[in-house]
């Protein structure tokens, strides 16, 4: 086979497979969190996030002391400017946020707070952190999230009448 | 902290089918080169080349002034429904500068009979075009926040 065609069919496959990965697994809140962080306990996807994470709104809150925490929930979304899904990300949390008491959305630019990026282990934007009501992380989402997966890992809330 | 700027209002928003219309393109520009790179390394770098200096119209000037982007405005677009919504032209024009850095490097490897590394970024070009083209996704955009992750220091 020439090679050309060799690195052109080996190129396609690879941008088929990473393409289709990504439409499954992006916005999907799940335990991602628990891989990347091995408690050494049963890891049963009920479980809320490990016990370091109480320190992840106090890590938001070292970068950006005037944030406010949801008295239910807070969705916390890094974005950057290079990012087309963070404004769809942006304009279904904002909406969210404001049809269920309680919850808030804080959107951080990635850039500007590299090293809360570091801190919360932020690879690619848009990723959507999904804060309990004392501040820890419950779950998260790399990629855009539609507004139902959103409201499924959402802690029991109530709409606004 | 959620200041949502409707680009329909402020005039700066893009039709998101342009960059895609633009990296299918891109995608057969580049398919063809490697193609050719066999049989005539020339010619590939030639196509490389000029798809180079679409990428360097497109960083510099935005994805729209392009002539693929010119194309797809005068030609495609009427012909088109409305878009149901705009797009920031930031991230595509990005894409071209990323896009850039890979069709200058196929391009020496065309030109100086390295073939095999010519046709190693056209292969990840093809990548990055496909998943645009096809997935309406940016990987140049992507990687831009690992790689302030890896290269900047935190003041």
């Amino acid at each position: 086979m020439n090679p050309g065609l060799l690195i052109l069919v080996v190129a396609v496959v690879v941008a088929v497979a990473f393409g289709l990965r990504r439409r499954r697994v992006d916005g999907r809140f799940d335990d991602r969190f628990d891989d990347r962080e091995p408690t050494g306990s049963s890891s049963s996807g009920e479980e809320p996030a490990a016990s370091r994470d109480a320190t992840a709104w106090s890590s938001v809150t070292a970068a950006l002391p005037t944030a406010e925490l949801g008295q239910q929930a807070t969705l916390v979304q890094f974005s950057s400017a290079f990012c087309a899904p963070c404004r769809t990300t942006r304009v279904v949390l904002a909406d969210v946020a404001d049809r269920y008491d309680g919850v808030a959305h804080l959107e951080i630019d990635a850039e500007e707070h590299l090293a809360l990026v570091r801190a919360l282990d932020i690879r690619r934007t848009p990723t959507t952190l999904i804060l309990d009501a004392a501040g820890n992380e419950l779950t998260r989402a790399a990629g855009a999230p539609r507004r139902e997966q959103v409201l499924a890992a959402l802690p029991a809330t109530h709409p606004e009448n | 902290m959620t200041s949502t700027t409707d680009l329909r209002t402020t005039g700066q928003g893009i039709d998101p089918r342009g960059p895609r219309f633009t990296a299918s393109v891109t995608l057969v520009i580049f398919a063809v080169a490697l193609l050719l790179s066999e049989s005539a390394p020339g010619v590939a770098a030639v196509i490389t080349g000029v798809q180079a200096v679409f990428f360097a119209i497109g960083a510099g000037l935005g994805v729209q002034k392009t002539p693929t982007g010119l194309l797809f405005r005068s030609l495609i677009r009427p012909r088109l429904s409305l878009p149901t919504e705009l797009e920031d032209p930031t991230p595509p024009r990005f894409a071209q500068a990323v896009g850039l850095v890979f069709a200058i490097g196929a391009t020496i490897g065309f030109a100086t009979g390295a073939v095999l590394l010519g046709q190693v970024f056209a292969g990840f070009a093809v990548i990055a075009a496909f998943l645009n083209a096809v997935f309406a996704f940016c990987l140049g955009c992507e990687m831009y926040l690992l790689g302030l992750r890896l290269t900047r220091r935190t003041a």
